[in-house]
C-alpha cells in the first residue's frame, strides 16, 4: 500500500530503473519504424547494400593491389591487413547502423528549426536526435566484413581464442563510439555555420585513414591521428588483438580512454552548443 | 550567347555561398591523399626496386595530380541537383523556357568547379608545396599542354556521364544508389585509388576498352611522363571519342526522357 504513496526522489534507483525501461521503450518503438520504413523501399534497401559491398571490395581490392609489388608495409602482411580492412569496414558499418545518418540530419534540423519540435519532446534531446534512425543495411554489411575476417584468420592460420573474441567486441564498441561522438560534436558545428553537412561529410574521410596499418605512419601525423583523432586507434587496435599481434596490452587502455574522453568532449560540445541554440523558424 | 553568360554569373554567386563548405572539404580530402602517401612511402621502404616504372616521387606526384585533376572535374552536386530537378518537376520550366537544359547545366558545372578550384587550390597548393621533394614537374611546355587539354576532356567526359545518369531519375525513383555504384566503378577503373598501369597488364587493357581510365587516368599519365608519343595521341582521339559519344548518349537520354516525364508537383 505505502509503496505506491511513496514517489521515488530524483536520482533513486527506482526512478533510474523506470527511466531505463521507459527509453528502453521509446528505442524499441524507434526500430520498428525504421524497418517499417526500410520495407516500404525494398529495392532501394537492397541497392545500397550492393553500393556498400561494391566500396568494400575496392578497399580490398587495393589491397591486394598494392601487395603484388610488396611484401609487408611495416610489420603487416597482406593477410594481417585484410583483417584490419575487414575489422574497420565492421566498426563503420555499426557506426552506419545507429549513428550515421541521424549525425549527418542534425544540421538539416537545425536549418528547417524541426530541432525545436524534438526540444520540446520530453525526452533526452541528444538521445532521439542520435537514435532516432536505424540503418538496417548496416548490419547486413556488417555480416559481410566479418566473413572478410573469418577467411583472413584462415589465411593467417590463427584461431582467436573466445576471450579476445570478447575483448575485439569490446573494442569495437569503443572505436564506434569515437566515430559517433567525434561525428556528433563535428555535426554541432552546424549550430554556427548552416551547411556543416560539409564538415559532417569530410569526416567520412577520416574512415580511409582508420583501415589502414598504423605502422605506415609516422611522425605528427602518426601522433595526431592517435592521440587527438584516434583514428589509428580505432581498427587497428581491435584488428591487432584479433590476430594476436598486439604489443602490449597499453593499446587497448588507450582506445578505451580516449573513447571516453571522445565521449566527454563532444558531450561538452553538445551542452555548449545548445546553450547557443537560437531557433531558425519564426 | 549572353543568356548562358548570365546563367555563369549566377552559377558563380551562388556556389560562392558555399566556401568555408568547400574549403573544408578540400582540407578534409588532403587527410587520406596523406595517408595514402604514407602507405606508398612504406611500401617503397620495404624494397629498393620501384613498382612498374614508377619511382617513388612519381607515385606520390601521381596522386598529388590526380587530387588537382579532381579540383577542376569532378561533378559534385551537379547530378544530385539534375535529378533533384526532375523528381520535383522544376524541370517544367526548363521545357517553357527558351533555354537549353544541358548547356545550363554545363554552364553552372564550369561555374561551380571555378570556384572550388580557386578555394580549393589554396590548401592543395600548400601542400604540394610541403611535399615538393615529391612532386615531379612535366617533362615539357608540351607535356603540360597536352595535359591540359586531356584534362579538359576529362571534365566534358565527367560531366556528359553524370548528366545522363541523372537523367535516369526520368525512369527511376531513386538513382542515387546508380550514381554511387556508377561511381565505384570510375573511382577504381578510373585510377583514383592506384595508376592503372600497376595492374597485370591483361587487365590494364581490359579497363582501357572503357570509358573509365578517360575520365581520370589518362590526363594523370601524361603529366607524369607515362604516355608519350604515339600513344599520347592515340589516347586524346579516343578520349575526344567517348567525349562525342558521352554528348550523344546525354542529347539521347534527354530526348526520351522529356517524352517519358509527367511533371510531379510542377
Amino acid at each position: 500500500m505505502s509503496s505506491e504513496l511513496r514517489v521515488p526522489g530524483p536520482g533513486s534507483v527506482e526512478r533510474r530503473q523506470h527511466a531505463f525501461r521507459r527509453y528502453l521503450g521509446i528505442y524499441a518503438a524507434l526500430w520498428k519504424n525504421s524497418v517499417v520504413r526500410e520495407m516500404g523501399f525494398k529495392a532501394n534497401f537492397l541497392l545500397w547494400i550492393v553500393v556498400e559491398l561494391l566500396w568494400f571490395g575496392l578497399q580490398l581490392a587495393f589491397i591486394v593491389v598494392i601487395y603484388q609489388h610488396t611484401e609487408s608495409i611495416g610489420d603487416w602482411s597482406k593477410w594481417e591487413v585484410v583483417l584490419l580492412v575487414g575489422a574497420s569496414h565492421f566498426i563503420q558499418q555499426i557506426f552506419q547502423a545507429f549513428f550515421l545518418s541521424n549525425c549527418v540530419q542534425i544540421s538539416e534540423y537545425i536549418r528547417t528549426g524541426k530541432l525545436d519540435f524534438m526540444l520540446l519532446l520530453p525526452i533526452n534531446t541528444r538521445f532521439i536526435v542520435s537514435l532516432r534512425h536505424v540503418d538496417l543495411g548496416g548490419f547486413v554489411n556488417a555480416v559481410s566484413s566479418v566473413a572478410v575476417m573469418v577467411y583472413a584468420l584462415k589465411q593467417l592460420d590463427y584461431v582467436p581464442s573466445s576471450v579476445q573474441i570478447v575483448g575485439f567486441l569490446l573494442l569495437v564498441m569503443a572505436g564506434v563510439l569515437v566515430h559517433y561522438s567525434l561525428m556528433f560534436l563535428l555535426a554541432s558545428i552546424s549550430f554556427w555555420t548552416v551547411r556543416a553537412q560539409g564538415i559532417v561529410w569530410g569526416y567520412y574521410s577520416l574512415f580511409n585513414i582508420a583501415r589502414l596499418p598504423d605502422a605506415a605512419f609516422r611522425g605528427f601525423f602518426k601522433t595526431f591521428f592517435t592521440f587527438a583523432v584516434p583514428m589509428l586507434l580505432v581498427a587497428n587496435v581491435p584488428a591487432k588483438l584479433l590476430a594476436d599481434e598486439l604489443d602490449s596490452p597499453m593499446d587497448m587502455l588507450l582506445l578505451l580512454g580516449m573513447a571516453v574522453a571522445c565521449m566527454v568532449i563532444s558531450e561538452l560540445g553538445w551542452r555548449f552548443s545548445m546553450k547557443h541554440y537560437t531557433s531558425a523558424s519564426s | 550567347m549572353r543568356k548562358y553568360w548570365h546563367v555563369i554569373n549566377i552559377g558563380i554567386q551562388n556556389t560562392l555561398v558555399y566556401r568555408v563548405n568547400f574549403l573544408f572539404r578540400a582540407l578534409f580530402g588532403l587527410i587520406p591523399l596523406m595517408a595514402v602517401i604514407s602507405l606508398w612511402r612504406a611500401v617503397y621502404e620495404g624494397k629498393d626496386t620501384d613498382v612498374r616504372g614508377y619511382t617513388l616521387a612519381q607515385m606520390i606526384s601521381y596522386y598529388l595530380v590526380v587530387t588537382i585533376v579532381d579540383l577542376f572535374t569532378a561533378v559534385s552536386e551537379d547530378d544530385w541537383q539534375i535529378a533533384g530537378d526532375i523528381k520535383d518537376g522544376n524541370i517544367s520550366q526548363f521545357l517553357l523556357k527558351p533555354i537549353d537544359y544541358l548547356t545550363y547545366r554545363l554552364c553552372l558545372f564550369g561555374a561551380g568547379r571555378l570556384i572550388y578550384t580557386a578555394v580549393a587550390s589554396v590548401p592543395v597548393a600548400l601542400f604540394i608545396v610541403v611535399q615538393r621533394k615529391y612532386f615531379v614537374l612535366p617533362a615539357d611546355w608540351a607535356t603540360l599542354s597536352w595535359f591540359v587539354l586531356s584534362m579538359a576532356l576529362t571534365a566534358l567526359l565527367q560531366f556528359f556521364l553524370s548528366y545522363t545518369l541523372a537523367l535516369m531519375a526520368f525512369w527511376l525513383l531513386e538513382v542515387s544508389t546508380l550514381i554511387f555504384i556508377v561511381f565505384a566503378f570510375e573511382y577504381i577503373a578510373g585510377g583514383h585509388l592506384f595508376p592503372l598501369d600497376i595492374l597485370p597488364p591483361a587487365l590494364a587493357k581490359a579497363l582501357f576498352l572503357t570509358p573509365f581510365p578517360y575520365q581520370m587516368f589518362f590526363p594523370v599519365s601524361i603529366y607524369v611522363g607515362k604516355t608519350t608519343g604515339a600513344g599520347l595521341y592515340q589516347g586524346l582521339l579516343i578520349q575526344a571519342l567517348w567525349v562525342v559519344a558521352a554528348y550523344g548518349l546525354a542529347r539521347f537520354a534527354w530526348q526520351r526522357g522529356v517524352r517519358k516525364y509527367s511533371a510531379v508537383g510542377g
